[in-house]
C-alpha cells in the first residue's frame, strides 16, 4: 500500500531525513518509535505533503502513485487521513462542518459523535479551549468521519488522561479494522515516543527512527522492551 | 407586500433579500420600505410597534421635535447639515410602546433606485420603558445604480429597562459612498446591541456610531464584520461613552481585505468611576490591501476599567493545510476559514436572524 524508497527530507535547510525505507502492506499497522526530534513527525507530514517538507530525494509510493508532488487534498482523496499532534485552531469554522468536509457530507456528524462520546463538541470552534485529551479525541472523530485507508496518528496518547486512553485506543483500532481478521484493508502508521499506546492498540511491526534514517523492524513490544531497557542507539546498532 | 412587485424587478427584489429583508414578511413584526425618498411600504403587524415615515410622525406627534437632532448634532458635519436643510428627508419612526417586546424583528430597507441619487433619510427609533426592539435594516441600490450618496442619520432612544437590538447589512455599489450618522442615548438598565456587516463593494463609507450611557447600569454592544474589496475604502468606528456607574460597552470588529483599505476605529470613554469595556479589532489581509486599527481608550475618572486588543494578519498557512489535511482544495480551505472569521455568532443573534446573517456571509 505505502511504499517509502530512500527518502531524503529538508526542513528549513536541514536535512532530518535521510534516507528512509518502509513499506507498509494493505491492513497492517506499523508503530514509529523515536526520540524526540529524531524526525518522527517530519516522515508523517512528508507523507501528507504538508508545506516545509522538502524532498530532496527518494519517493512515497501509494497505491501504485508516486506521492512527492501532489497536493495534500489529492492525497486524502486517495485515501490517506492524519491525527495531528499538535492541531491548529480555527476560529468560527465549528467540528460539525469539518466532519461534513471530512466524510463528504456523507455522514451524520451527530452520529459519529455520539459514537466517540463527543456530542457537546460539534458546535465549538475547531481546538479552540480544547484540552489535550479532546484535541486528540477532536482528532480521531475527525478521521472516522474521513475513513481514510492510510490512518497516519502523530502521538495520539500524549496529553490523554487513563479514562479518555481505553476511549482513544477503541476508536483507533475502529479505523484500523482490528475487529476484521482476514479482509482487513485499513492500513496505519503510528508515531509514538512513550510506547503507552501499545497497551490499547494491537499493532503488527514496529521500527525506530534514528539519525535521520529507519532501523530495528520487529515485533513492537520487544522493540518497545529493547528501548526500555538499552535505549534508541542500540536499536540502530543492531540492525535487526 | 403586492406593490413591491410592480415597482421592483426580480433582480432587484434579490437585491432586497440579500439584505436580510423578507417580502413575504413571514417572521417579521412589521416593514418600511423607502425606495429613494419615496415609502412604498409602512406597517407593523404587532400591537404597541409603530412603523412609519418620519415626516408621517412628526406630523402625528409633535413631541417628536424633542427627539429630532437631540441624540446627533445638526452641525455635526457637511453631512449632518444638508439632512437638515433637505425639505424632502424622510427616512423611519420606528417606536415600542412601554412593555412591549414582540417576537419577530422588524425591518426596514433603505433602498437607492436612481442612478447619481444622494438619498438623506433621517431615523429615529424609541424603545420606551420596558420595551424591546428588534430591527433588522438593509440599504441597498438596484442592480443599475453605479453612482449614489446614502447619508443617514439614526437616532436611537432606549428608556430605562428597555432593550435595542439593530442589525444593519449594507450592500452598495462600487461608485457609492455612503455616510450614517448615528448616536444612541441609553437610559437605566436599557440596553443596545448593534450589528453592522458590509461586505460588498462600496466607494467610500465613512461611519463613527456613537453610544450614550447615561443611565445606571446601562449596557452598549457593538459587533462589526467588514471587507473591503479592491478600490472600497471603509472608515467604521465604534464608540461608547459610559457616563453613569455600573455601565458596560464592549465593541468587536472582524476586518477584511482582499485589496481595499479599512481603518477600524473605537472610542471607549470613561467619565464616571466603575465603569468597563472592552475592544477588540481582529483582521485579516487576503492580499494587498491595508487595515489599520486605532483603538482608543479614555479614562476620566479612577475606577475604569476600559481594554483593547487588535490583531491585524493574514491566514495562518497551518490551519489551511489542516483543512485540505480533511479533504479541501486549498481556495476552498481559505474561503471555509474567512467565513469562520467572519462568525455571526460574536453577534449573539437569535437562531433565524443568524441564519440570515450567516446567508449575507455566504453570499460573499
Amino acid at each position: 500500500m505505502l511504499i517509502i524508497k530512500d527518502l531524503w527530507v529538508e526542513v528549513s535547510g536541514k536535512e532530518i531525513l535521510k534516507g528512509i525505507n518502509l513499506r507498509i502492506k494493505e491492513g497492517e499497522t506499523y508503530i514509529l518509535f523515536g526520540a524526540n526530534g529524531s524526525g518522527k513527525t517530519t516522515l508523517l507530514n512528508t507523507i501528507m505533503g504538508f508545506s516545509g517538507y522538502k524532498i530532496t530525494k527518494g519517493e512515497i509510493i501509494y497505491k501504485g502513485k508516486v506521492l512527492n508532488d501532489l497536493p495534500i487534498n489529492e492525497r486524502v482523496v486517495l485515501g490517506i487521513g492524519i491525527s495531528f499532534q499538535r492541531p491548529p485552531v480555527v476560529r468560527g469554522v465549528k467540528i460539525r462542518e469539518v466532519l461534513e468536509i471530512a466524510s463528504c457530507n456523507r455522514a451524520d456528524p451527530e452520529e459519529l459523535a455520539d459514537r466517540l462520546a463527543m456530542p457537546d463538541f460539534l458546535d465549538r470552534d475547531v481546538n479552540l479551549g480544547f484540552s489535550g485529551g479532546e484535541m486528540k479525541r477532536s482528532e480521531l472523530l475527525q478521521l472516522t468521519a474521513q475513513l481514510p485507508d492510510l490512518v497516519l496518528l502523530d502521538e495520539p496518547e500524549s496529553g490523554v488522561d487513563l479514562e479518555n486512553m481505553a476511549l482513544v485506543g477503541k476508536a483507533i483500532n475502529l479505523l484500523l479494522e482490528k475487529h476484521l481478521h482476514r479482509k482487513r484493508e485499513k492500513s496505519g502508521l503510528v508515531i509514538t515516543h512513550t510506547g503507552y499506546i501499545l497497551n490499547y492498540i494491537e499493532a503488527d511491526k514496529g521500527c525506530v527512527l534514528f539519525g535521520g534514517k529507519i532501523g530495528c523492524f520487529g515485533n513492537p513490544r520487544e522493540i518497545l522492551e529493547d528501548i526500555r531497557n538499552r535505549g534508541y542507539e542500540e536499536c540502530v546498532v543492531c540492525k535487526r | 407586500m403586492k406593490n413591491l412587485e410592480n415597482i421592483l424587478n426580480e433582480k432587484d427584489r434579490l437585491r432586497i433579500g440579500s439584505v436580510g429583508i423578507d417580502i413575504s414578511e413571514k417572521d417579521r413584526s412589521g416593514t418600511f420600505i423607502q425606495i429613494d425618498h419615496s415609502i412604498v411600504h409602512q406597517v407593523s403587524h404587532y400591537e404597541g410597534l409603530e412603523v412609519m415615515a418620519t415626516s408621517l410622525a412628526c406630523e402625528k406627534y409633535p413631541f417628536l421635535s424633542e427627539y429630532l437632532w437631540r441624540a446627533v448634532n445638526f452641525d455635526l458635519d457637511e453631512y449632518t447639515k444638508a439632512v437638515q436643510s433637505f425639505p424632502h428627508t424622510n427616512g423611519y419612526f420606528i417606536r415600542a410602546l412601554p412593555g412591549v417586546k414582540s417576537t419577530y424583528p422588524l425591518q426596514a430597507c433603505l433602498f437607492i433606485g436612481k442612478d447619481g441619487l444622494v438619498q438623506n433619510v433621517h431615523n429615529i427609533i424609541i424603545a420606551e420603558e420596558g420595551s424591546e426592539l428588534n430591527i433588522i435594516t438593509g440599504c441597498t441600490t438596484a442592480s443599475y445604480v453605479k453612482k449614489g450618496l446614502h447619508i443617514g442619520i439614526s437616532e436611537f432612544f432606549i428608556k430605562k429597562g428597555a432593550k435595542i437590538s439593530f442589525t444593519m447589512i449594507h450592500s452598495w455599489a462600487e461608485d457609492v459612498s455612503a455616510r450614517p450618522r448615528t448616536c444612541a442615548i441609553v437610559e437605566e438598565d436599557g440596553a443596545f446591541v448593534s450589528n453592522y456587516i458590509c461586505l460588498k463593494p462600496v466607494r467610500s463609507l465613512q461611519m463613527y456610531p456613537t453610544t450614550r450611557l447615561i443611565g445606571n447600569s446601562s449596557l452598549a454592544r457593538y459587533n462589526s464584520i467588514l471587507y473591503s474589496h479592491s478600490g472600497s475604502n471603509l472608515d467604521v468606528g465604534s464608540r461608547i461613552i459610559l457616563s453613569a456607574p455600573n455601565t458596560k460597552g464592549e465593541a468587536i470588529t472582524r476586518a477584511i481585505s482582499s485589496g481595499g483599505k479599512i481603518i477600524s476605529r473605537g472610542h471607549l470613554i470613561g467619565e464616571t468611576p466603575n465603569v468597563k469595556a472592552h475592544l477588540e479589532c481582529r483582521g485579516l489581509i487576503l492580499k494587498d490591501g491595508v487595515i489599520h486599527a486605532i483603538p482608543e481608550l479614555e479614562g476620566k475618572a479612577s475606577d475604569v476599567e476600559l481594554s483593547h486588543e487588535a490583531a491585524v494578519g493574514k491566514i495562518n498557512k497551518e490551519e489551511i493545510e489542516y483543512l485540505m489535511a480533511r479533504g479541501l482544495p486549498r481556495d476552498e480551505a481559505i474561503s471555509t476559514i474567512v467565513r469562520g472569521f467572519m462568525d455571526t455568532k460574536i453577534m449573539g443573534l437569535s437562531p433565524s436572524l443568524t441564519y440570515e446573517m450567516d446567508k449575507v456571509i455566504r453570499s460573499l
